[in-house]
């Protein structure tokens, strides 16, 4: 059977403009073999989800460094459900203390989040893991 | 090299060596020893130059620090004018000597608090500030003659500089006794903070007439703080930070005497703001070879005749970008090393990261011990006692040399684009900048490059931090009074005045007196920018990674 590529779009919501890290995880992951669009900054959690569907993504990587992430994640799902686009992953990084975390992650808004720190490698991984068991779950 | 040195060699060669790499942060590979061929071409006259004599590359002053230390001028603000009015106070009365204004995304956007863009992000990285109503209460109490301010404010500089002058004039104090600095470097937003709201041309023409105005009535005022900072912070290298900081300079030059002016006139006022990182030598060098760099171009290329046109002062902030997560404390220890560099390089001014800066905002606590490492570093280490104490030091004299090498190289590629804004065109800087900051990663990844608490020295302890949080409420408090102000004043003024700003902007005046009329009537930033969008649209990347 094939192995189609992954698809992944990383995201850069809202308006701020820290893009290194959003930068070198999309340039790893393309390393890895991955399909990589990438956003570009500025953009609304509307535009993304929009983004991610047009563009037949398995996941979305947000990357947030402006504090605002209680309100972009949970944006980002809601939005995705509105859309029956449930079956994209949802992930992210950035400047999130651990609490918040935990919260996000708890309450379903979010799958996992990176923080400064983790490895490529790491993220690589868990990407490619986590879309073979949901591309299981779906045959 | 000499026999001496070979020997020397020979005997080195002969033991084992640790683990290298043995490399700066920038992946620049260092030698073991640096001995007086290296530096037996060096000139003192020409090469260096006592403090505060030409090419200046051991200070712009000829006391430096024993004349006057640093500012200590700590980045801040968060939430509301209020909040941040209080921290300012704080800071002012633990001694710090300089304010420092940092906004919150849609300030620095050019989005009002009520603006649908701004939701969740209204004081979380900086303070909110919509019009001249928040400028007066955060300066409130706080005389505007006594105090310098640094406000870090780019693409709509010119709207928030007009409030601060006009909450100055409200407090009685006229134009010409302020001084402060705007960073207003909109070259440095297209290549790596990315917050730009016009394209470059329209920017450069709203800079341009900053340094006219600026020249002609706020005289003590830097309207430039033209920035590596953020380069750096982007992932670039220090080489890089250097060479593209001040190719970025040359273009507002030549911008500025494009725009009619005489080299003399405004580039006194030019300044300039760098990164500290945690490579001590390399830090030191950089700063160096930028004095010298900067007085040797400005003299032989743009014919500058006054000394202070010569002038690379600078700011300096420890990097936001070495600071980790885990182990928060070592953070401080970074910090100090890399404020003791910004000093060893003769900084004018500076900015210590507070150690939980790395997931928040600080918190009081982390911040006085981010301003006290800069107190014992002025007052008990004695590298204040004399000026450039690294000087003729073989090691350091060299990498000052090869940073200024490495410069000119890349001035040269710049130039192959013709010149910065080419060169942002073409995604050249930005390429540079990506790629450096990809193979920093990779070193860490692969353990070329160790960092302490993330790739060794693991601690497996999860750390409770008292994290400054901003509360949700302050979004909408902010929201009610821009709503009361929009309710209370004149807003048949407001709108003759926006339409006056629309009208020059469409012409070739000078905009800022129409920016301060458009203050004066307290419309909001977000009205103002509104409309200079219309007439000069906005900008748009083509990312790369």
């Amino acid at each position: 059977m094939n192995k189609t590529r992954i698809r992944v779009l990383v995201g850069k919501p809202g308006l701020d403009g820290h893009d290194r890290g959003a930068k070198v995880i999309a340039r790893a992951l393309r390393d890895a073999g991955m399909e990589v669009i990438y956003s570009g900054l500025h953009q609304t959690p509307e535009q993304l989800v929009d983004a991610a569907i047009q563009e037949d993504v398995d996941l979305i990587g947000v990357s947030v460094l402006s504090g605002a992430h209680m309100t972009i994640f949970p944006r980002i799902k809601a939005l995705l459900k509105e859309q029956n686009a449930e079956d994209i992953l949802l992930m992210g990084g950035g400047t999130i203390p651990e609490e918040d975390i935990v919260t996000l992650i708890e309450s379903g808004h979010v799958e996992a989040l990176f923080t400064p720190g983790a490895t490529t490698t790491e993220i690589v991984s868990w990407i490619e893991e986590r879309v073979a068991a949901v591309k299981a779950e779906v045959m | 090299m000499s026999n001496n040195f070979l020997s020397w060699k020979a005997k080195y060669d002969a033991q084992r060596e640790r683990k290298g790499p043995f490399f700066t942060v920038s992946s620049v590979p260092i030698d073991p020893l640096y001995a007086p061929g290296h530096t037996a071409d060096i000139d003192y006259t020409r090469d260096l130059g006592n403090p505060g004599e030409y090419p200046y590359t051991r200070g712009v002053r000829s006391n430096m620090y024993r004349g006057r230390l640093w500012t200590m001028r700590m980045f801040a603000g968060f939430a509301t004018a209020t909040e941040s009015n209080e921290r300012y106070k704080f800071l002012l009365s633990q001694g710090q000597t300089g304010l420092s204004v940092a906004f919150d995304m849609p300030t620095i956007m050019g989005y009002d608090s009520d603006h649908p863009r701004a939701f969740g992000e209204v004081g979380r990285v900086g303070v909110a500030i919509d019009s001249l109503q928040d400028m007066e209460t955060l300066f409130k109490d706080i005389s505007l003659d006594q105090v310098s301010t640094s406000m870090t404010i780019n693409a709509p500089a010119a709207i928030l500089w007009a409030m601060y002058i006009v909450a100055a004039e409200k407090q009685g104090i006229p134009a010409h006794k302020l001084t402060g600095t705007i960073q207003n470097d909109i070259l440095k937003e297209y290549i790596a903070q990315k917050s730009w709201i016009f394209p470059p041309d329209p920017s450069m023409r709203l800079i341009t007439d900053i340094f006219k105005y600026a020249k002609d009535n706020v005289p003590k005022w830097n309207s430039i703080s033209i920035s590596g900072y953020h380069i750096r912070e982007a992932g670039s290298t220090a080489l890089q930070e250097l060479a593209f900081t001040l190719a970025d300079g040359f273009a507002y030059v030549e911008a500025g005497i494009k725009a009619g002016l005489d080299v003399d006139d405004f580039a006194p006022r030019l300044s300039f703001f760098f990164n500290s990182h945690t490579d001590f030598f390399e830090e030191i060098a950089k700063y160096r070879a930028a004095r010298r760099i900067w007085a040797r171009h400005m003299k032989e290329k743009y014919g500058a005749k006054k000394e202070e046109s010569l002038l690379l002062r600078f700011h300096t902030q420890t990097a936001g970008c070495s600071l980790t997560g885990p182990q928060m404390e070592n953070n401080i220890v970074r910090t100090a090393y890399q404020a003791m560099a910004a000093v060893l390089g003769g900084t004018q001014s500076l900015h210590t990261n507070s150690m939980d800066e790395v997931l928040a905002l600080p918190s009081e606590k982390s911040v006085q011990i981010a301003l006290r490492t800069q107190q014992v570093l002025a007052y008990e280490t004695g590298v204040t006692n004399t000026i450039d104490p690294l000087a003729g030091s073989y090691f350091v004299e060299t990498l000052t040399n090869q940073m200024e090498e490495g410069a000119e190289e890349y001035f040269r590629k710049i130039d192959e684009f013709g010149g910065v804004l080419g060169a942002i065109r073409e995604n050249f800087f930005q390429q540079e900048i990506a790629d450096a900051a990809y193979r920093y990663q990779k070193e860490i990844e692969s353990k070329d490059r160790i960092i302490v608490g993330i790739n060794e020295f693991v601690s497996e302890k999860k750390e409770k931090m008292d994290l400054l949080k901003i509360d949700p409420q302050v979004e909408l408090s902010q929201v009610s009074k821009l709503t009361a102000l929009k309710q209370s004043r004149d807003n048949i003024l407001v709108q003759t005045t926006l339409a006056n700003l629309k009208e020059a902007a469409q012409g070739t005046d000078n905009l800022i007196p129409k920016i301060m009329d458009a203050v004066r009537a307290y419309a909001t930033e977000g009205e103002m920018i509104a409309v200079l969008k219309e007439v000069f649209g906005e900008y748009r990347e083509q990312a790369v990674f």
